[in-house]
């Protein structure tokens, strides 16, 4: 499915990216030659790598710069109308890291953000997979369903998110208004650290199934029904045709789904800002919602600090993200 | 869930006929869990939007109806500045969008088609930077707004969420033109147009729906935003839809009333879009990354 740009283009692609630095040493020739048979091809993706560069790659290197120093709400350069204060902060090495990382605050904010995302993934996965299943069956109202199951993720998540806090609220919510209709005594749903992390995970999978759901589907729909059929007439049960049909089916989907949810999961600034302001006390703070904190909510605002944890966090997604290629190769795919 | 294995067989092939072997009881087990779940997806959205109906001092009661009154919106329009958030949020939604598609457009094109030295790091970087935590970006691009004295303003948060939008921009428009045979390309090529000329006048057009579908996306993703916003934009009037609805539900008060308004006029207009872009959104997304 690829055009190839020239003759060359096999071998250097082949080579990547380190083999042009190499090459332009050795052989001055060579960079000429790629030029002009790639350079349509680099100009297509110049305004990318430009702009990347300049809002990703930039305030990236900064942000690990501050992190390696001492950087804080009064010793940064800022301008208070006309005056001009310079910044005063200085390198420290590494000893935001080791604070970092020798703090308690993190291990455990470490842990509750794992737990946070391998529950809400995988019951987001399960959930989604058996909605999948059931509405990739052929029945009347099928297309009515599938348009109400898909509308949490229809809704912009802030506003499912103050929908949810006004559900849960403790006095006047209407799940314990319900409750309470039914005998039972109000449950503190966002006041208690661990009914906070029960409803903090609830609201994220109900955000998170519709997406997984119509993934799925797209996946079992490209399925060939020749198959079930042929396995049928050789006798498999449904469970397995199943296991051997439906999972090697969905494999391909299945990976990058999870792959997405687990990145946006960990990641899950609104649930856990808008829903319980990491509260209560601190006992639903995941690790990027700690991060804004420290620079925007505590005070004096610590920007090293919150520079440190998101270079820790970026280092635990990228671990994670070879982990990922690694099994994908595994299974002969690309990615 | 115990019904994952039985329904599995997928029983309805895609496009495919009816067994009509499904026994009663199956028949009621399968519309008892799609009654259940699609109560339980709609109805907190339900809920919100029957509560805006009712006064102010009902909101919190359980009854469905109660002296049905558009007195919410009334004091949403009168008394907040919604409208200026509302207003400050589609421009800077809309603006990131136009931007983004513009400049990830021919990137998509080219990652799709062509193999080319320092492809696979790109695709690399742009599957990593959808993964950055925005608490690494967001202390730089503070201080950095604050030295270019962009607090506070569109342009600040338009740049910010460029980082944002960039790279998911190009990742789903490769899908999409992936999804639109080689051959054309080809024929393109051979009556003489050069790879621009084949983007522009070929593929560009029939890759409309999905440059919609793209674009739809990134605007519903500003328009969301949460964390990049409350930061960087102070003072009610510069404010966006995501930092105006926390200012009617503070710690110790809620106004539920005008917020479960607001919370309508915010969410119709965008699930109505999405209800019918949904089909090619998935396609997209996935599409990007599994045939990498």
């Amino acid at each position: 499915m690829t055009v190839h740009t020239g003759q060359s283009t096999a071998k250097a692609a082949g080579e990547g990216a380190r083999g042009r630095v190499r090459t332009t040493g050795e052989r001055p020739g060579r960079l000429r030659r790629a030029l002009s048979t790639h350079w349509y091809a680099w100009t297509m993706v110049a305004p990318v790598v430009i702009v990347l560069g300049v809002i990703i790659g930039w305030p990236l290197g900064r942000g690990v710069y501050l992190s390696l120093t001492d950087a804080n709400e009064r010793n940064v350069g800022r301008t208070i109308g006309a005056n001009h204060i310079d910044a005063t902060y200085k390198f420290v090495g590494l000893r935001n890291y080791t604070d970092a990382l020798t703090d308690p605050v993190f291990t455990q904010r470490l842990v509750w953000t794992v737990v946070w995302t391998v529950c809400c993934v995988s019951v987001t996965f399960l959930l989604g997979l058996a909605l999948a299943t059931i509405l990739n069956r052929e029945f009347r109202g099928r297309a009515a369903y599938r348009m109400m199951l898909i509308l949490p993720w229809a809704v912009p998540g802030f506003v499912s998110v103050f929908a949810w806090r006004f559900l849960f609220n403790r006095d006047n919510g209407l799940l314990n208004k319900v409750l309470d209709g039914g005998g039972i005594s109000a449950v503190p749903w966002l006041d208690d650290p661990t009914w906070a992390k029960v409803s903090v995970i609830a609201v994220n999978v109900w955000l998170g199934v519709p997406f997984m759901m119509v993934a799925l589907l797209g996946g079992l729909q490209s399925i060939p029904g020749e198959l079930y059929e042929a396995a049928e007439m050789d006798g498999a049960g449904p469970w397995q045709r199943f296991r051997h049909i439906t999972v090697p089916g969905l494999r391909a989907v299945s990976s990058t789904v999870i792959l997405l949810s687990t990145i946006w999961t960990f990641n899950m600034f609104p649930v856990i800002f808008l829903l319980t302001r990491g509260g209560p006390g601190d006992s639903t703070e995941i690790l990027v919602t700690q991060a804004f904190r420290q620079a925007f909510v505590d005070s004096p605002r610590d920007f090293a600090g919150s520079a440190t944890w998101g270079v820790l966090i970026l280092a635990v997604l990228m671990i994670f993200a070879l982990v990922y290629r690694r099994s994908l190769r595994k299974q002969g795919e690309v990615w | 869930m115990a019904s994952v294995p039985e329904s599995a067989p997928g029983a309805a092939a895609p496009g495919g006929r009816p067994r009509g072997k499904r026994s009663p009881l199956a028949s009621l087990g399968l519309h008892a869990t799609l009654i259940g779940a699609s109560v339980i997806a709609v109805f907190p959205v339900l809920w919100v939007l029957l509560t805006s109906l009712k006064p102010a001092k009902y909101a919190v009661t359980t009854d469905f109806f109660k002296d049905t009154t558009l007195d919410n919106y009334r004091y949403l329009v009168d008394r907040t500045s919604f409208f200026t958030w509302f207003g400050n949020s589609a421009l800077i939604a809309g603006v990131t969008t136009v931007l983004g598609v513009l400049i990830a457009a021919t990137t998509g094109y080219a990652v799709s088609r062509f193999k080319f030295p320092g492809m696979r790091p790109l695709m690399w970087t742009l599957l990593i930077t959808q993964m950055f935590p925005m608490a690494i970006l967001i202390v730089p691009l503070y201080n950095l707004m604050g030295q270019l004295g962009l607090l506070n303003q569109p342009v600040g948060l338009i740049i910010t969420y460029l980082t944002i939008a960039v790279p998911f921009c190009a990742w789903m428009m490769k899908g999409f033109f992936d999804g639109i045979p080689v051959e054309i390309d080809e024929s393109g090529r051979v009556d003489g147009l050069n790879p621009f000329g084949t983007f522009w006048r070929l593929i560009l057009p029939l890759a409309k729906p999905g440059l919609a579908v793209t674009a739809f996306y990134s605007f519903i993703t500003a328009w969301g935003e949460v964390a990049y916003s409350s930061a960087f934009m102070v003072g009610d009037e510069n404010m966006t839809l995501a930092g105006g609805l926390q200012t009617f539900v503070t710690q110790y008060t809620a106004n539920w009333g005008p917020m479960t308004a607001a919370s309508v006029l915010i969410a119709v207009p965008a699930a109505v879009f999405f209800l019918f872009a949904q089909k090619h959104l998935v396609a997209g997304m996935t599409a990007g990354a599994t045939k990498g």
